[in-house]
């Protein structure tokens, strides 16, 4: 089969709360090739049911494969691809940057100007914390380098339906 | 009144009419044999090795239809049942495959003889549990033998801690499942329906490509007036061979790489290709990129996955095939092929399925005799190898679950237990068993089961003396450099007369060729299991044959004929 163009897709899969559902999902990836750029797992307003974020990797004939072979998970309940949806999304990151006294005032400028929060200043490190889309949380990395990052945890991105209009980008 | 864990599991059994087990003991299920030693209502099938145990079930599903049930203890037991299980997975054979595992609070301790069965499990059935709950154990058992037969089938592993099988609780079979995650969709989209009889009414060269869900879906008969009534020719994978009667004119015979020539030249030619439960694997498809170049690809299947997931899908239909078929023989009418007929005939005349008819022993003639004394009215359950292909190619057969082969996986070691599971699934039926000498040294312990039994299976070994489907691949591809293929070095070994002699069982050598025909009658007067040990000709290949990756009219030692 042709290959087509390869690019990030958002799926929420809505999966019942049972022992070992993770490592399913977790292993037909890894059986079949395919590739996750990240996921979240959680539980839902529902117990019996948990929501998985899970952003992947691939053109779209694989994306078509990655909803029905998950689809056919005996407790996957549903999936929906968000491509062609409204929905919004979040990730949270912590970051550890590099400090001194020179740079100080300038780490500060833009971790106010893009309104990010200050959990931990000290002699060395400052610790920030940032939630926002993709391009947010990519943006704030790429002003924050130069400074010279120490460690960056990110959770993922984590995405709702909306019934607004359709963002752009 | 309450029953323990191990009671509710026979039950449950029984309330899924099940009345044959395939099953070995070890300390982690001794509750459950416990059980069954007072049972009347289930018969436990005791192999030799615990992959005997989960053949044969398979074995049993297939020829029945009903679900095969296993049962090993903890540990190695259930790893022995892995490559059975996996078997399954691939040709989607409904199956339950129970396991014993260590007490509740010992799992994840490195117990002894704790495995992680549904960790090992999990890419190769399409469900499995772990029942840590005795009062959860008859919802699960239901569960299990829902998600086996339905939908696309599959096998289903529920794993048992020992504690649990001893745990007390009130036993009540649910009468009916609910899972919202889990609805197969039976019924097909009636204008994609609409649109496929359209396709046909426009086409001039269809082919119908038959696969396994035929059998599965029990719509042999179905597909046989679909057939008739539009007069398209079909072609019948290894899993469907006898899904329409290969003796027809409209029948094209096996596809793929040791397929037919005329149905992999009728593939090429075609405009319209209706692929009906089967699922475009690499040993039909040949390179995907040139499989059938000119057609409209139609695909009818149970699993919307399977839907263009190698071959990109005109008219895709997800649904029974069963139902499907049905409504397609409402509105179909006879398609314009006469002249498409009247090719695919002169192709049939001029590339026959063949092979040299001098006098020498050739394992092609042993079917054919095979087929010729039990016209074509016997089970043939074959190993892997040469003599698989053989066996699909040089038999007529005309009836659905009558070859029973390990597709998917190509399991060697899968034929024999597997056929001890087709007698006792159909004890009228005179079941044969093909094997080559290396697949049955897999599995020979089970001539022990099939001698205490009494199992009349008919083996028929081929004895080439080697690996004969590596050795055909390394004459063709490799220079003939038989790198470790050759089982016989100058002497034939083990001597197969004296191993079934030595279980009790019959055993006949044949040498020659007169004397092939005198040798299945008479194993076929003995009542009990037979071995014969056919000593063929060692460097026969398979043909037609076409090599790994390339497309499907590239066959070896073929020109294709003028018949256009
Ligand atoms: C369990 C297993 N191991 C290895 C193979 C690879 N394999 C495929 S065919 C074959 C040779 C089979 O030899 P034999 O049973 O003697 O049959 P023949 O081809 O000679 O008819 C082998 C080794 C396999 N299919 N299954």
């Amino acid at each position: 089969m042709k290959k087509g163009k390869v690019d990030k897709f958002t799926l929420t899969v809505i999966v019942e709360n049972k022992f070992g559902v993770l490592a399913r999902i977790a292993g037909l990836f890894s059986a079949r090739g395919f590739n996750i750029h990240s996921l979240a797992v959680s539980e839902t307003e529902d117990p019996t049911i948990s929501c998985m974020t899970i952003v992947v990797i691939a053109d779209e004939k694989i994306l078509e494969q990655i909803k029905k072979q998950l689809n056919k998970l005996i407790d996957v309940v549903e999936v929906i691809d968000l491509t062609n949806r409204q929905y919004e999304e979040r990730e949270l990151v912590l970051i550890n940057i590099k400090v001194t006294s020179k740079t100080k005032d300038d780490i500060m400028r833009v971790i106010h100007t893009m309104g990010a929060e200050i959990l931990d200043v000290g002699k060395n490190t400052i610790t920030i914390e940032e939630t926002g889309d993709t391009k947010k949380i990519n943006s704030i990395i790429e002003l924050l380098r130069p400074f010279g990052i120490k460690e960056v945890v990110r959770t993922g991105k984590i995405a709702i339906q909306t019934e607004g209009e359709k963002r752009e980008n | 009144m309450q029953l323990t864990g191990s009671q509710i599991l026979l039950e449950c059994l029984k309330k899924e009419n099940i009345d044959i087990i395939f099953g070995y003991p070890g300390g982690q299920v001794i509750p459950i044999f416990d059980k069954l030693y007072d049972e009347k209502a289930i018969k436990l099938i005791l192999p030799r090795h615990e992959q005997g145990a989960v053949h044969a079930a398979d074995g049993y599903a297939r020829a029945t239809g009903k679900v095969g049930v296993c049962l090993a203890t903890s540990g190695p037991g259930a790893t022995n049942l892995v490559t059975g299980i996996a078997t399954a997975y691939m040709d989607s054979i409904p199956m339950v495959a129970i396991t014993g595992q260590v007490k509740t609070h010992l799992i994840g301790n490195d117990a002894f003889q704790e495995a992680d069965i549904t960790g090992i499990t999990r890419p190769i059935t399409k469900h499995n549990f772990l029942v840590k709950d005795v009062k959860e154990l008859a919802k699960t058992m239901k569960e299990a033998f829902h998600i086996a037969r339905t939908g696309r089938p599959g096998p289903v592993v529920v794993d048992i801690p020992v504690d649990v099988q001893n745990a007390l609780t009130e036993f009540k079979y649910p009468k009916e499942v609910h899972m919202r995650s889990y609805n197969p969709k039976y019924k097909g989209h009636t204008g994609q329906i609409e649109k496929l009889a359209k396709a046909i009414a426009n086409s001039q060269k269809p082919v119908i490509y038959a696969g396994g869900g035929i059998i599965l879906s029990n719509s042999s008969e179905e597909l046989t007036t679909f057939v008739r009534k539009t007069q398209i020719p079909v072609t019948t994978t290894l899993m469907a061979l006898g899904v329409f009667p290969e003796t027809d004119r409209l029948s094209l015979g096996m596809p793929g790489m040791h397929g037919t020539a005329y149905a992999n030249h009728a593939i090429q030619e075609s405009d319209l290709l209706i692929s009906i439960g089967s699922r475009f694997d690499d040993r039909v498809t040949g390179k995907l990129e040139l499989f059938a170049p000119k057609a409209t690809i139609a695909h009818i299947d149970i699993d919307p996955a399977s839907v263009s997931k190698n071959v990109e899908v005109d008219i895709p239909i997800v649904g029974c095939a069963k139902q499907i078929l049905t409504e397609l023989n409402k509105i179909v009418k006879k398609a314009d092929t006469e002249e498409w007929l009247k090719t695919i005939d002169c192709w049939k005349k001029k590339m026959p399925l063949t092979y040299s008819k001098d006098n020498k022993l050739r394992p092609q003639y042993v079917i054919e005799q095979i087929d010729e004394i039990t016209k074509g009215e016997a089970i043939i359950v074959t190993e892997v190898g040469q003599h698989q292909m053989w066996a699909a190619q040089f038999y007529n057969y005309t009836k659905p679950r009558t070859f029973i082969s390990s597709g998917g996986l190509g399991t060697m070691g899968f034929g024999f237990p597997a056929s001890l599971g087709v007698q006792l699934g159909c004890p009228d039926k005179k079941v044969f068993v093909i094997a080559g000498d290396g697949s049955i040294q897999m599995n020979s312990q089970e001539l022990a089961t099939a001698v205490i039994e009494n199992i009349p299976v008919k083996i028929a070994i081929l004895n080439n003396g080697c690996l004969g489907m590596v050795r055909q691949w390394q004459e063709l591809f490799y220079n003939k450099r038989y790198s470790h293929t050759c089982l016989a070095k100058g002497k034939y070994c083990p001597d197969f007369v004296k191993l079934a002699e030595s279980y009790g069982a019959k055993g006949i050598r044949i040498t020659k060729k007169e004397d092939v025909n005198k040798a299945i009658k008479d194993s076929l007067k003995y009542n009990g299991p037979v071995v014969m040990e056919f000593v063929v000709e060692p460097e026969e290949n398979v043909y037609p044959m076409v090599p790994a990756g390339e497309a499907l009219h590239n066959m070896l030692h073929w020109d294709e004929p003028n018949c256009a």
